[in-house]
């Protein structure tokens, strides 16, 4: 595992294949970069409203609400313990248009005109491009956030819950995506700014995946492709790692079916509990199990560390992550320096 | 249709193997077999969120259906490689091709969906060959056919269709399986057509249109000032090609919301069965409930849900607080690892089934009559027949009729 320097990164893009818990994994960020009296935003652009059902507040409009205090640090009491504080951000793309019109272009009233004549839910339904450009620009704004938007609140760090990894590439990739249908014109101007941005030092692309084959290789194509189009890869992460504390040896033993079944009962008993040869069969049973999923574990890890790119791990929590898990997972990351 | 056999109360009193034992639930058992035997059954659309195993369970309800005798195709869309290359479609070609070593006395077709080609072949169906190639070429209709979100899930269903007719007018298939496109919302596969009508019926389209439509006609301040926006924004070129795509799509509209309807038609005809699947997650369930609630409202047949991934049974003699506290008892006191370790693995996995079983029962509680069946997760991943048929086999056997 490669420990790297974040604290330059202003922009941390979350990416990760369905149910490999990116959302989980943006929201952990956001608290853990929240740190210090840090100002975070964490947005979604997927409208599924994922955040307020993570931090348990009413579901978010377009428009940025604090939505809680970030990871208190070692020196809690201290100036430097001192807990941030996260904001989050719905972004919807008719929203972020009608805003856009409005903030560069002062078309307030045709703004609202273009929504009367359908021009809006048009251009976002029809151009996926455009969408794109809608939803990355109001990110690009909360980065880049200057004197055209009045007393708004300017960030330490941007996390941005990203669309799925199989779209990442495309979806930040905007020039390239509007290039077939803007060749020229102030839209385009205003994407190739954008990917400046997107493609410097000041932003990362992390993905998300678990220890499973299908993620790992959707991993590999994703890294390979931001490269590809220049976009700079952060950490993989490496999400619901099942418990690591059985010796390698013992885990041996489990596979192969040959637990030494009279130290184990030994162990039970020395822990007060009464032995029976049901409960002895029952945890070598779940024993084996947990030794083929942890070899196959292993296999894909080995995949993941070739790729040359930062590891970090967050564990399974068996009962669910809520709020507090959000908590724990912010401190997993913060201790192997994704902050 | 087939669950009455299922859902008695003497099946259901029985006692229960499996990760519900401990927790039953008031929910009846999804009877696979019987749904796949049944030879009313034609089509069976796989469903759910991005994630759950959808794929994996279309191709594994096929597979068995085949073995059992029936003739089969499953259309899937986005297949894990080494499962593609199994079934022998890794090649794109938007043509079911039959799978090696299927066993017993029926036949499975594969065929994986390509969205740009089904497209094309649509607007090439309904244009002059002129037309045609004039949509073809325009940017917006490139953007539209390759990226537009909804676009797989509109020809997801175009294509089965298709396969549809043939099916019935050949005879060549009995039985299709559709695997759904792996959307962030399940729902985006039923509203897909709709969305396409919708839009291609819209208000802009009208107004693009107008020009080219009515004589002399009045020209708005509204129109005006739309217009003026856009080229704005867009510049004028883009307005220009916006305007040659819509009045050449136009010609082929009616076309397309035929076809919506027709295909919407048929998802809700008797010998149609919906399947849900979802993965023991808040997430995904909450999806699989939205998605019972819109099939319900749209009245569509629903059979069931299934629950894949299921985390496998504890051993359930011990609880997950006594486990933990011997096992801090062992940490504190050192050497006694392998019970230490041991004790803790057992106390998270009691921990993960019971919150699974806690998920299941909610959803059973808010949907009582759905049947429902549990898949337990299999160590490794599925990537060839004996896969397919080991997953057959736990859908197979839903856990009280065994």
């Amino acid at each position: 595992m490669r420990r790297t320097d974040w604290s330059e990164v202003q922009l941390h893009v979350v990416t990760g294949k369905g149910g490999t818990g990116k959302s989980t994994v943006a929201a952990s960020l956001a608290l853990a970069l929240a740190a210090e009296g840090r100002q975070v935003l964490l947005c979604e652009v997927e409208g599924r409203q994922g955040i307020a059902r993570m931090f348990d507040v009413d579901p978010l409009p377009y428009a940025e609400r604090r939505i809680a205090t970030g990871l208190a640090g070692p020196g809690a009491g201290s100036t430097q313990g001192r807990p941030g504080t996260v904001h989050a951000l719905h972004i919807d793309p008719e929203a972020a248009l009608l805003e856009y019109l409005a903030l560069y272009y002062k078309l307030g009233r045709a703004g609202r005109a273009l929504d009367r004549f359908g021009v809006i839910e048009f251009a976002t339904t029809i151009a996926p491009g455009v969408r794109d450009v809608l939803l990355t620009g109001k990110v690009y704004e909360a980065v880049q956030r200057n004197s055209r938007n009045k007393g708004a609140v300017q960030y330490d760090a941007v996390v941005l819950d990203a669309p799925p990894t199989g779209r990442i590439t495309q979806f930040l990739n905007v020039s390239d995506e509007l290039a077939g249908l803007a060749k020229v014109g102030p839209i385009r101007a205003q994407s190739d700014t954008m990917m400046t941005l997107f493609r410097s030092p000041r932003t990362a692309v992390h993905l998300v995946t678990v220890l499973e084959e299908m993620p790992v290789q959707e991993t590999a194509d994703g890294i390979a492709q931001l490269r590809e189009a220049g976009l700079p890869v952060g950490a993989v992460v490496v999400n619901q790692v099942r418990p690591q504390d059985v010796a390698p040896d013992d885990l041996a033993d489990a596979l192969a079916g040959r637990l030494d079944r009279s130290r184990l009962g030994a162990d039970l008993e020395s822990a007060g509990i009464e032995v029976t040869d049901a409960l002895l069969d029952g945890l070598v049973a779940e024993a084996r199990d947990h030794a083929e999923r942890r070899a196959l574990e292993d296999a894909q890890r080995r995949l993941v560390a070739d790729f040359d790119v930062p590891v970090v791990e967050l564990p399974r929590l068996a009962g669910g992550v809520d709020l507090g898990g959000l908590y724990d997972l912010a401190a997993t990351l913060d201790e192997q320096g994704l902050r | 249709m087939t669950q009455g056999t299922s859902t008695r109360r003497g099946d259901r009193s029985r006692p229960r193997v499996g990760p519900l034992a401990a927790h039953p639930s008031p929910a009846p058992d999804l009877d696979v077999d019987a749904l796949i035997d049944d030879p009313a059954t034609r089509i069976i659309v796989c469903t759910g969120s991005g994630g759950v195993g959808k794929t994996t369970t279309s191709a594994a309800l096929a597979l068995r259906a085949a073995e059992r005798g029936r003739s089969v195709v499953v259309l899937t869309i986005d297949p894990a490689r080494r499962l593609a290359q199994s079934m022998g479609i890794e090649e794109l070609d938007n043509t079911p091709r039959p799978v090696a070593g299927v066993e017993g006395p029926g036949g499975l077709d594969a065929m994986m969906l390509d969205m740009k080609r089904t497209f094309d072949e649509v607007v090439e169906s309904q244009a002059t060959p002129e037309k045609a190639r004039q949509i073809l070429e325009n940017p917006f209709y490139i953007a539209l056919s390759s990226s537009f979100a909804g676009t797989q899930e509109y020809m997801a269903m175009e294509k089965l269709g298709q396969i549809d007719a043939a099916a019935r007018r050949d005879g060549t298939y009995d039985l299709i399986v559709v695997d759904t496109p792996p959307s962030r919302s399940a729902l985006d596969f039923l509203d897909a057509p709709e969305r396409l009508s919708s839009f291609l019926d819209g208000r802009f389209i009208r107004l693009m249109l107008a020009p080219a439509r009515g004589p002399a006609r009045l020209v708005t301040a509204g129109l005006g000032l739309v217009t003026g926006a856009l080229i704005k924004i867009l510049g004028a070129q883009v307005l220009t090609d916006l305007q040659t795509f819509v009045a050449a799509l136009d010609t082929v509209f009616g076309g397309f919301r035929q076809r919506a309807q027709r295909t919407y038609a048929l998802l809700q005809a008797e010998g149609t069965a919906f399947v849900v699947v979802a993965a023991p997650e808040p997430d995904a369930l909450r999806e699989a409930a939205y998605f019972v609630e819109r099939l319900r409202g749209d009245r569509m047949p629903l059979a069931g849900l299934v629950v894949n991934r299921a985390s496998p049974a504890a051993y359930d003699d011990l609880d997950a607080d006594e486990a933990m506290a011997a096992a801090q008892r062992l940490r504190t006191r050192g050497d006694h690892e392998l019970g230490a370790g041991l004790l803790r693995l057992h106390a998270d996995r009691v921990r993960l089934v019971q919150r699974e079983a806690g998920l299941r029962a909610r959803f059973a509680a808010a949907h009582p009559d759905v049947p429902t069946t549990t898949v337990p997760a299999l160590a490794g991943d599925v990537h060839d027949l004996d896969g397919l048929r080991r997953i057959g086999d736990l859908l197979g056997s839903a856990p009280a009729t065994g």
